[in-house]
């Protein structure tokens, strides 16, 4: 008898179907098979939610390093960050000077108070974030309340973001942080060598319906909410003050305004 | 035909055993830093990357020269150059190995590299890099080797060989591309974000990788006694001078714009790199780079007096001259300058250096031997086989 | 003619390296399923769900809680008993099994597995 190609290929395809069939109705059968409960899943019952979360810092209200230095312990504390030196250094919440925090607002003859002043630095959680865009695996993404995210176990380390970020949010652990810590919060993971790691706007706070632990530390001199609700705290505070964004030229639009 | 590899006289196996002591530092180094961290680089947080994805960029342009070759012979019919366009996609497969190499040993997690695969992004360029850098190196491989176990035999190469031989000229142009996109999409990095970066690139590319074969090819001549054909290498010589020409050129219009424009974004890292710049925190005039970029953009002038007039170019000693300090030229251009310069200034104007590690150059020293073994090896074979056959 | 020899040590090498696992470990005590400690009656009497389904499949629920948690902004989980607890490794399961040394690692280290999770989230301190 003479096979022809199609006679194998019918063959081949009610072998493969008959497998798949078989294979199927034993997994079903099978106790031990594992079925993600993804319905059994929610967010928790008060966790905040909002269109766009987005953050009003009001510049005039800090005076100097010592009213910042609270709200950047709180969040170095709470996120496990290190205190590693030098230029490998990890930082989620920063100051630096006007000039370096707005680079494309060189402004001649600036206000000494501006000129003076320090500014809380962070990750802006961007709108239009470049970061997202280049990273090879989804271990950084946006989320549908605006906040962009890092998955950590998915990070390979490439670095690639850490080129893409216009605002220099991102750290890289060049090596392991734990050494590093002085004091491990016991409820929030640390990180690992070789991965990279920035501000989440408190994804973890939000969700337990905590606002995020800077501006809980600020006492009022932050104001975190919904850009995308018209009638929010946030919205009626930019709407009566004139605020930046840093390097807005650039598209990402940033969700972090300062009050000057 | 891997046999014929291992039949050779004694600097054939001194050679190979250099380069596997070389591939053994490199892989002792490569454990401290896959045990430590890339702390034991110099890379920081404002220069996060650095001398392994320069040689990737490099060396990216190295592989994609093949298609000088390839192109003029299956597309143009361009039988002179038909002993020889093996030789150019074989050191195509050495170059692509190498630079899947460096982006290996960049990775923070290099354990996790397959979710690259696992979770593909297409919005992510390096996603395409992957691909075409894959799909370049697996062409490479089946066209070299089929069409060259073709001439063993003693007859023509098949026909699927020539068209594979035509889809990866396409291929050969877009490694390049998308390596330059890379960097050439990314806002806020005044440097990279240049529509000519890809252009820059692929002539780049076209005249350091065609020379860095030359020069090679002068060496087999030498060493195996093979012949390389006249007309062939004076073809090879006018290919790397044309591409030269638009390499310096290109990077003159670069020069234009940032300084007739004047707006400072564009200018801070070409200054940075032939002046230095001040860190405006610390006040201290940075400019660790600019010694390298004086002797690049003299050695780049002076290969072109000398590739120019064809009088020096077809005398042979002048030709090895200029092409040694040809690829030295586009090598600090590209291996040295071109990222790092991109993170200076950083993202708040202040100025933080970068110059490899130790670490960094004995892990760059091993894959350099990966690829010198790979192409040692290929290049063996095919002269091997090409002396049988004639 | 045919190099009978050369391919019968090569043939030995290779079997040599394949069959490493096994003539390596010949000999030693066959596995036994660690006893693990289990969390004293006053702190818990049910896990969130079966023990079996947990002994078999606790690393497939744990990696779709990482991504529930992480990429898709939830929280709590519904055990098969109906009630909700955190969806976390730190908050919930290792404040019953509180102990990592007697619990994770005496299965992790028969079975010679090696887990990252503790390159990155912190386990409760060992009391002594």
């Amino acid at each position: 008898m003479k096979t022809t190609r199609r006679d194998f290929l019918k063959v081949a395809g009610v072998t493969a179907l008959g497998m798949a069939a078989g294979a199927g109705s034993a997994l079903a059968n099978s106790k031990g098979a594992y079925l993600p409960h993804y319905e059994h899943m929610a967010p928790g019952h008060q966790h905040l939610t909002a269109k766009r979360w987005g953050m009003v810092i009001d510049t005039r209200a800090f005076h100097g390093e010592e009213d910042f230095a609270p709200l950047i312990e709180a969040c170095h504390k709470e996120h496990n960050v290190p205190h590693l030196p030098g230029k490998q250094e990890v930082k989620w919440l920063w100051t630096d000077s006007f000039h370096a925090s707005f680079p494309h607002n060189h402004q001649e003859f600036l206000a000494e108070r501006v000129h003076h002043s320090r500014y809380l630095l962070l990750c802006n959680h961007c709108d239009n974030p470049p970061c997202v865009r280049v990273c090879p695996t989804k271990a950084t993404f946006k989320r549908e309340d605006g906040i962009v995210m890092m998955d950590m176990h998915r990070c390979i380390g490439c670095r690639f973001c850490m080129a893409g970020c216009p605002y220099g949010s991102r750290s890289f652990n060049f090596q392991d942080p734990r050494p590093f810590i002085a004091e491990e919060n016991p409820v929030y993971p640390t990180r690992m060598k070789g991965v990279v790691e920035k501000c989440t706007f408190c994804t973890e706070r939000l969700a337990e319906g905590k606002m995020p632990a800077c501006v809980e530390a600020s006492e009022g001199k932050i104001v975190f909410g919904d850009l995308g609700d018209p009638d929010s705290e946030i919205r009626h505070i930019l709407a009566e003050n004139f605020t930046l964004r840093r390097k807005p030229d650039l598209g990402t639009s940033p969700s972090v305004f300062y009050i000057i | 035909m891997l046999e014929k590899a291992l039949n050779g006289n004694k600097y054939y196996w001194w050679w190979i055993g250099l380069l596997l002591a070389c591939i053994a530092v490199g892989a002792y180094n490569y454990v401290l830093q896959f045990q430590h961290g890339l702390q034991l680089t110099n890379m920081s947080r404002d220069v996060s990357w650095g001398f392994y994805v320069a040689q990737l960029t490099y060396l990216v342009g190295v592989a994609a020269s093949g298609v000088m070759l390839v192109l003029p012979y299956y597309l143009h019919d361009y039988k002179k150059f038909g002993n020889l366009v093996v030789f150019g996609e074989f050191m195509a497969i050495g170059a692509i190995i190498m630079c899947l190499l460096f982006v290996i040993v960049d990775l923070g997690q290099p354990k996790r590299l397959m979710n690259v695969v696992l979770h593909p992004t297409p919005n992510s360029v390096l996603f395409w890099d992957m691909i075409v850098l894959n799909g370049y190196m697996f062409l490479n491989i089946i066209v070299g080797w089929a069409s060259l176990e073709a001439q063993k035999k003693g007859v023509p190469y098949a026909k699927w060989v020539k068209i594979l031989a035509i889809v990866s000229v396409p291929f050969a142009f877009s490694i390049h591309t998308v390596t330059a996109f890379l960097y050439a999409g990314i806002p806020a990095r005044h440097f990279w974000l240049t529509a000519i970066m890809a252009a820059r690139f692929l002539a780049s590319a076209f005249c350091a990788g065609p020379a860095i074969m030359l020069l090679l090819l002068f060496i087999v001549e030498k060493v195996a006694k093979f012949e390389l054909g006249e007309y062939a290498v004076k073809m090879l010589a006018r290919i790397i001078t044309y591409a030269m020409i638009f390499n310096v050129f290109f990077f003159g219009l670069e020069l234009f714009t940032a300084f007739y424009s004047q707006i400072p974004g564009h200018m801070h890292s070409i200054v940075y790199l032939f002046a230095g710049l001040e860190d405006p925190a610390t006040g201290q005039h940075l400019g660790v780079m600019v010694p390298y970029f004086w002797t690049a953009a003299f050695l780049a002038l002076l290969s072109l007096a000398l590739l120019i007039p064809s009088t020096t170019r077809n005398c042979k000693p002048v030709l090895i001259f200029a092409l040694l300090i040809l690829i030295a030229a586009t090598w600090i251009d590209k291996g040295m300058g071109l990222v790092v310069a991109g993170f200076i200034p950083n993202m708040f104007e202040g100025v933080t250096e970068y110059m490899p590690s130790s670490t960094e150059l004995f892990i760059s020293l091993g894959i350099y031997a990966i690829g010198a073994l790979v192409v040692t090896v290929l290049w063996k074979i095919a002269v091997s086989v090409k002396k049988a056959a004639a | 003619m045919y190099d009978g020899g050369k391919i019968i040590a090569g043939l030995i090498v290779f079997l040599g390296i394949v069959g490493f696992p096994f003539w390596y470990n010949a000999g030693s005590a066959g596995y036994k399923t660690p006893e693990l400690k289990l969390p004293p009656k006053s702190k818990a009497t049910e896990c969130i769900e079966a023990t079996e389904w947990m002994r078999a499949e606790h690393m497939q629920l744990l990696n779709t809680w990482r991504d529930s948690v992480v990429r898709e902004g939830n929280l709590e989980y519904t055990t098969a008993s109906g009630s909700h607890v955190e969806m976390s490794l730190q908050k919930s399961c290792m404040d019953c099994h509180d102990s990592k040394k007697d619990f994770c690692d005496k299965c992790h280290t028969a079975a010679a597995v090696e887990p990252y999770c503790w390159d990155c989230h912190i386990a409760p301190k060992e009391e002594k």
